[in-house]
C-alpha cells in the first residue's frame, strides 16, 4: 500500500462507518443503500404509517437552526421523537449568538448539556464540518443544510422517494430543473444519483443558474426544457433561491415560468409514468404549475412523509455505528490484555 | 460435534394439541410470529390450526435491550400486523425460548400497537435453565437443556439441528 495521500474522511469512523453525516461526497454505495433499507423498515408496508420505536431512548439530540426552516426542522423533530430520543430545538437566531457568544462557545455549552447529536442548519457552507471538527469524540453532527454546499438528508429522502415509486435508481433518467447554481439540495442530489449510478442525470435551466462546468459533475446540461424532459423517469423541480442571488440572474419570475416552469404540456414530454418531485417550499406559478404540483404524477407530499423515515434511519445508523465501534474497541482492549498476560506467563516460564 | 435432526412436523403437531387442550382456540385468536425463525414456525402453526385472520409478523430489532452494545440489526424489516391489536387474543410464536429477552421486546412492541385481551406464548424449542426474565411458554414443542445449542433453518423445509456441545467437550 502506498502512503495515504488524503486526510481520513471526517464523516467515517475507524471501521469505515458513518459517524457524522455532513455530505454525500466520499460515501460509498453501501452507505447509501443501508440508509434507504433502514428507512424502509420504519414504514408500515400497508398503511405507510411510521411508528414510534424505542431505539434512541436516553439519547439527547439538539436541533440548531441558524437559518429558518419549516419542513426540515419539523421532520427532524418528529423523526427524533419517533426514535424516542430527548429533543431540544434551539432557535439560534434569537439566542446567545445574538449576544456575542462565539459559535464554539455555544457548541461547548450545548455539549455540556449532554448532547449526543447535533442537527445543524446554517447559512454558511462548511458550518456542519466546523462543528464536526470540534465536538467531543462521542458526539455526532448531522448536516441539515449548510449554505450552498450540501443537504444530504434531503437528497437521501429524494432517493428514497424515487426508489419507492420507480424502483432501482440505476435504471432511471432523472432531470433536475431550475436553480442548480445556488442549490445545496441539487449538489447533494447529483452526488447521491451518481453514487447510486443513475443511468442519466440532466440539469435543465439557464446558463446563469448553472455552475460553469456542469459536465464536471457528471451531468448533461439542457438549456431547453422541452429537449431536456424527453423520456425522463423522474423530474425534480427546485426553487429559485432568490435569497442567495447576488445579481439579476433571471429577467423576472414570470419570464422564468414561461421558459422553465413545469406545465402539464411539458410534463407530457417525459415518460407517461414519470414522477414529479420538489424539495419545497414550492413557488406555484414560478417553477411549477399548480395543476402539476397537485396532479397525479406529483409525489411532493410523499417526499415530506418519507423525510421522517429517512432521517430516523440516518440517526439510528449513526448511533448504531457508535455502539458497534465502542464494542469493537472493548474487544480489542480485552484481546490486548489477554495477549499481555500471555506474554507475562511466557516470561515467568523462561525465568 | 454431533448433529441431531429433529422432526419439526411432530413438534408442530404437539404444539397444536397443547393449544387445543387450552381454551385459547375458542376465542378466535390472532397469531404473530417473531421474525425470522418464529415467523416460519408461526406459518406452519397458522396453517395447521386453520386460522382465518392473516398472520402478523413483528421484527423486534428496534426493541432489543442491547442496542447500546451491538447496534442495529442491518437486516431489520418493518413489522406487519394487518389487524388491530386492541382486545384481541394473541398467540405469540417464536422458534427458540432462551433468555426471555426477545419475548420481552416482542411484548413491548405488541403493546405499542395496542392493548391485547391476552397473549399466549408458543415456542418450538425451550432451552431450560437459562432464563434471565420471568417468562414461560404456554405451549412448547420440545424441551432442551441450556447447554445444547441449536440451528433453526427455513422456511421450507423448516428444520432444526441440535449441536450438542456436551458431546464436543467429552
Amino acid at each position: 500500500m502506498s502512503a495515504r495521500l488524503t486526510a481520513p474522511n471526517l464523516q467515517l469512523n475507524e471501521l469505515g462507518k458513518i459517524r457524522h453525516f455532513l455530505t454525500l461526497e466520499g460515501l460509498k454505495q453501501h452507505h447509501l443503500l443501508e440508509i434507504l433499507d433502514t428507512a424502509e423498515s420504519f414504514i408500515n408496508p400497508n398503511t405507510d404509517e411510521i411508528k414510534k420505536v424505542p431505539v434512541l431512548r436516553g439519547k439527547t439530540i439538539m436541533n440548531l437552526f441558524f437559518e429558518p426552516s419549516t419542513r426540515t426542522r419539523t421532520t427532524f423533530e418528529i423523526a427524533e421523537k419517533r426514535l424516542s430520543a430527548d429533543v431540544a430545538s434551539l432557535d439560534i437566531a434569537t439566542s446567545a449568538t445574538k449576544k456575542g457568544e462565539s459559535l464554539l462557545d455555544t457548541l461547548w455549552n450545548l455539549q455540556a448539556m449532554q448532547a449526543d447529536m447535533f442537527v445543524i442548519r446554517h447559512a454558511e457552507s462548511g458550518a456542519a464540518h466546523f462543528f464536526a471538527q470540534h465536538v467531543a469524540p462521542h458526539v455526532h453532527v448531522l448536516n441539515a443544510g449548510d449554505g450552498q454546499h450540501a443537504h444530504p438528508t434531503q437528497a437521501m429522502l429524494d432517493m428514497f422517494t424515487i426508489r419507492r415509486h420507480k424502483g432501482d435508481i440505476y435504471d432511471l433518467k432523472v432531470a433536475i430543473v431550475g436553480d442548480v447554481l445556488h442549490s445545496r439540495v441539487v449538489r447533494s442530489q447529483i452526488q447521491a444519483l451518481s453514487i447510486l449510478e443513475a443511468r442519466e442525470i440532466r440539469v435543465i435551466g439557464p446558463k446563469t443558474l448553472m455552475p460553469t462546468h456542469p459536465e464536471a459533475m457528471g451531468v448533461h446540461h439542457y438549456d431547453n426544457i422541452e429537449e431536456g424532459l424527453q423520456d425522463v423517469d423522474v423530474i425534480i423541480m427546485v426553487r429559485l433561491q432568490n435569497e442567495r442571488m447576488k445579481s439579476a440572474l433571471i429577467p423576472s419570475e414570470k419570464e422564468f415560468f414561461k421558459l422553465y416552469g413545469l406545465t402539464k404540456e411539458r410534463l407530457a414530454l417525459a415518460k407517461p409514468d414519470a414522477i414529479v418531485m420538489h424539495p419545497g417550499p414550492i413557488n406555484r406559478g414560478v417553477e411549477i404549475d399548480s395543476e402539476v404540483a397537485d396532479g397525479p404524477q406529483s409525489v411532493i407530499l410523499q417526499q415530506v412523509t418519507y423525510g421522517i423515515a429517512v432521517r430516523m434511519a440516518v440517526m439510528s445508523i449513526i448511533m448504531s455505528n457508535a455502539a458497534q465501534l465502542a464494542q469493537h474497541k472493548a474487544e480489542q482492549a480485552s484481546l490486548e490484555l489477554e495477549m499481555a498476560s500471555a506474554d507475562d506467563t511466557d516470561g515467568k516460564e523462561n525465568a | 460435534m454431533k448433529e441431531l435432526d429433529i422432526d419439526v412436523n411432530a413438534l408442530i403437531t404437539r404444539i397444536c394439541e397443547q393449544l387445543q387442550s387450552q381454551d385459547i382456540l375458542a376465542k378466535s385468536p390472532k397469531m404473530i410470529g417473531i421474525r425470522t425463525g418464529g415467523e416460519w414456525v408461526a406459518q406452519a402453526l397458522h396453517q395447521q390450526l386453520q386460522l382465518t385472520d392473516p398472520l402478523g409478523v413483528i421484527d423486534i430489532s428496534f426493541y432489543r435491550d442491547d442496542f447500546s452494545k451491538i447496534g442495529l440489526n442491518p437486516a431489520v424489516k418493518p413489522s406487519d400486523i394487518p389487524w388491530e391489536i386492541d382486545d384481541q387474543h394473541i398467540i405469540l410464536v417464536d422458534d427458540v425460548l432462551f433468555t426471555g429477552r426477545t419475548i420481552r421486546a416482542a411484548l413491548n412492541e405488541i403493546f405499542d400497537f395496542g392493548r391485547p385481551a391476552s397473549v399466549t406464548l408458543v415456542t418450538l424449542l425451550d432451552r431450560r435453565g437459562c432464563r434471565e426474565l420471568p417468562i414461560q411458554a404456554d405451549a412448547v414443542g420440545m424441551q432442551l437443556e441450556c447447554s445444547q445449542t441449536l440451528k433453526v433453518s427455513g422456511p421450507d423445509p423448516l428444520t432444526v439441528s441440535i449441536l450438542d456441545q456436551t458431546e464436543e467437550s467429552a
